[in-house]
């Protein structure tokens, strides 16, 4: 067990944390990568999927083309778009491996392939969130005289609302964790440190990297965990002292993740 | 995706000058190596699920059994899933070295998140008069599991088996860390020498096992499963 005793001096010691190249400095870098690629992938992938649910139609296709996009490894992905110059050809507006602001070496290649790699747990829930809502809750809206898009933003979303947030949830844990993997590929994040103990033979360093990055997750699953509470349209009904309509929404599976 | 093979005299497609993404000589050309490396992804992969798919079972049942253990089973498997897989091998190394076992178990573990709430939603699914019905006849709990319970809890199952089988394979590509990651290994080798037609074919080999697998174990559900076939 001295491999965990390794880890632990790591993690204590304070040089390990600050600097250039930091676990602080990376962290923060893996953060900014993460939310981005995870609200890149929300504005692409929710609009289309929330309103496919409500037309009822299209969602059988969706949601396949997005259980497909799970058989492409992340891996895969961030090797070929860090393939030596393999973007010249758009002048530059795609570069590989360059720096691009905060987000680090590669940082643009890991964003784009960590937003695909969200996409699919995103449109499948959501699709799924809007469909589930009961069908009386969609009949009296229309007896109301809404019209689509009022049932749409009135009815239907609010009670979508929660299990929409769960697929967010979950995106963005799994967006953070599989963020380690452009480390195979020289990117920017945490996973430099796990990928540096591996290599140079320094287990305590590459179990440290790995404490470091499941401790933000379980934080990131929490906070998560807590907006999603707050945003449930039930709960709020209470607070204010409206009525709402309470769908009996089961949480859907865990998406698996896939990564590579 | 049609590939042209090149004239035997001109030069090939990849090489210190030429590096094309689509080549078919380097297919040819390497294909002792790239049979390995497939043969070596999909051990690994079926090994992987098959591992997770044996611990699951018995844990899902014990979650059923025993209500007050249910939210450790998922939370702790849940858990599981916020470590990333990069991370999973170095944590066992020092237990398992560098072998293909230490990338079964990390992929066994994160199938298994997937797996037990799968087994645990089908097994929730079988209607309670279905139950009932069994008991009536004489069934004891064994039987009732085996012969009822879970013959209808198939398509949940499957479900979940799709979407683990699936990600493990896209997973098995990180393994390259450790040197056992199939096909991931020639993506790793072709980054480090940026060799453009051995990462795009191993890439596209990827995908494609994923969805020969997805397929075959939905053909095993529709044999597995013959009632759901003549409901009209």
């Amino acid at each position: 067990m001295d491999v965990l005793l390794d880890a632990l001096a790591y993690l204590r010691d304070a040089d390990s944390w600050t600097g250039q190249g930091g676990m602080l400095e990376l962290l923060v870098q893996q953060l900014l990568v993460t939310v981005t690629a995870l609200a890149a992938a929300m504005l692409v992938g929710l609009p289309v999927a929330l309103w496919l649910g409500h037309l009822g139609r299209g969602g059988f296709l969706a949601i396949n083309i997005s259980n497909v996009g799970r058989a492409v490894p992340t891996f895969a992905l961030l090797a070929i778009f860090v393939a030596g110059d393999a973007w010249a050809w758009t002048g530059g507006a795609f570069p590989g491996t360059g720096t691009v602001g905060p987000y680090g070496r590669a940082g643009i290649s890991t964003l784009v392939a960590l937003a695909l790699f969200a996409l699919p747990p995103l449109i499948t829930n959501a699709y799924v969130a809007v469909r589930e809502v009961p069908p009386e809750v969609r009949e009296s809206a229309r007896g109301m005289g809404m019209s689509g898009w009022q049932q749409f933003r009135r009815a239907e979303l609010p009670l979508a609302l929660p299990l929409v947030m769960s697929g967010v949830r979950l995106a963005l844990v799994q967006v953070w964790a599989t963020a380690t993997i452009a480390a195979l590929v020289a990117g920017p994040g945490l996973g430099r440190v796990i990928t540096d103990g591996f290599f140079r033979t320094d287990y305590g360093k590459g179990i440290a990297g790995a404490i470091v990055v499941a401790a933000v997750a379980l934080v990131l699953e929490v906070l998560a965990a807590a907006v999603q509470r707050w945003l449930d349209p039930v709960r709020r009904a209470a607070r204010t002292g409206e009525r709402a309509v309470s769908p009996e929404v089961s949480t859907l599976e865990p998406a698996a993740r896939e990564g590579g | 995706m049609t590939l042209l093979a090149q004239a035997d005299d001109g030069p090939s497609c990849y090489g210190r000058l030429t590096n094309e993404w689509l080549c078919w000589d380097y297919v040819v050309d390497y294909r002792p190596e790239i049979v390995e490396a497939t043969t070596q992804h999909v051990a690994i992969t079926i090994v992987s699920v098959l591992f997770g798919l044996a611990l699951s079972f018995p844990l899902a049942l014990l979650a059923r059994r025993l209500p007050r253990l249910e939210s450790t089973v998922l939370g702790v498997s849940t858990g599981l899933y916020t470590v990333p897989s990069l991370a999973l091998f170095p944590l066992l190394v020092p237990f398992t070295g560098l072998s293909a076992t230490t990338v079964v178990i990390g992929l066994g573990l994160y199938a298994l998140t997937v797996l037990v709430r799968a087994i645990l939603e089908g097994l929730r699914a079988v209607p309670e008069e279905v139950r009932e019905s069994a008991r009536g006849l004489g069934y004891g709990d064994g039987r009732l599991l085996l012969r009822v319970e879970l013959p209808l809890a198939v398509p949940v199952v499957m479900a979940g088996l799709r979407v683990a089988t699936v990600s493990t394979v896209a997973l098995t590509t990180v393994g390259s860390l450790v040197a056992y990651g199939g096909l991931g290994n020639l993506i790793a080798e072709g980054v480090q020498s940026n060799f453009r037609a051995q990462l795009l074919t191993a890439a596209v080999l990827c995908v494609a096992l994923a969805v020969l697998l997805d397929v075959v174990i939905v053909a095993a559900q529709r044999v597995l499963t013959p009632w759901t076939r003549t409901a009209g």
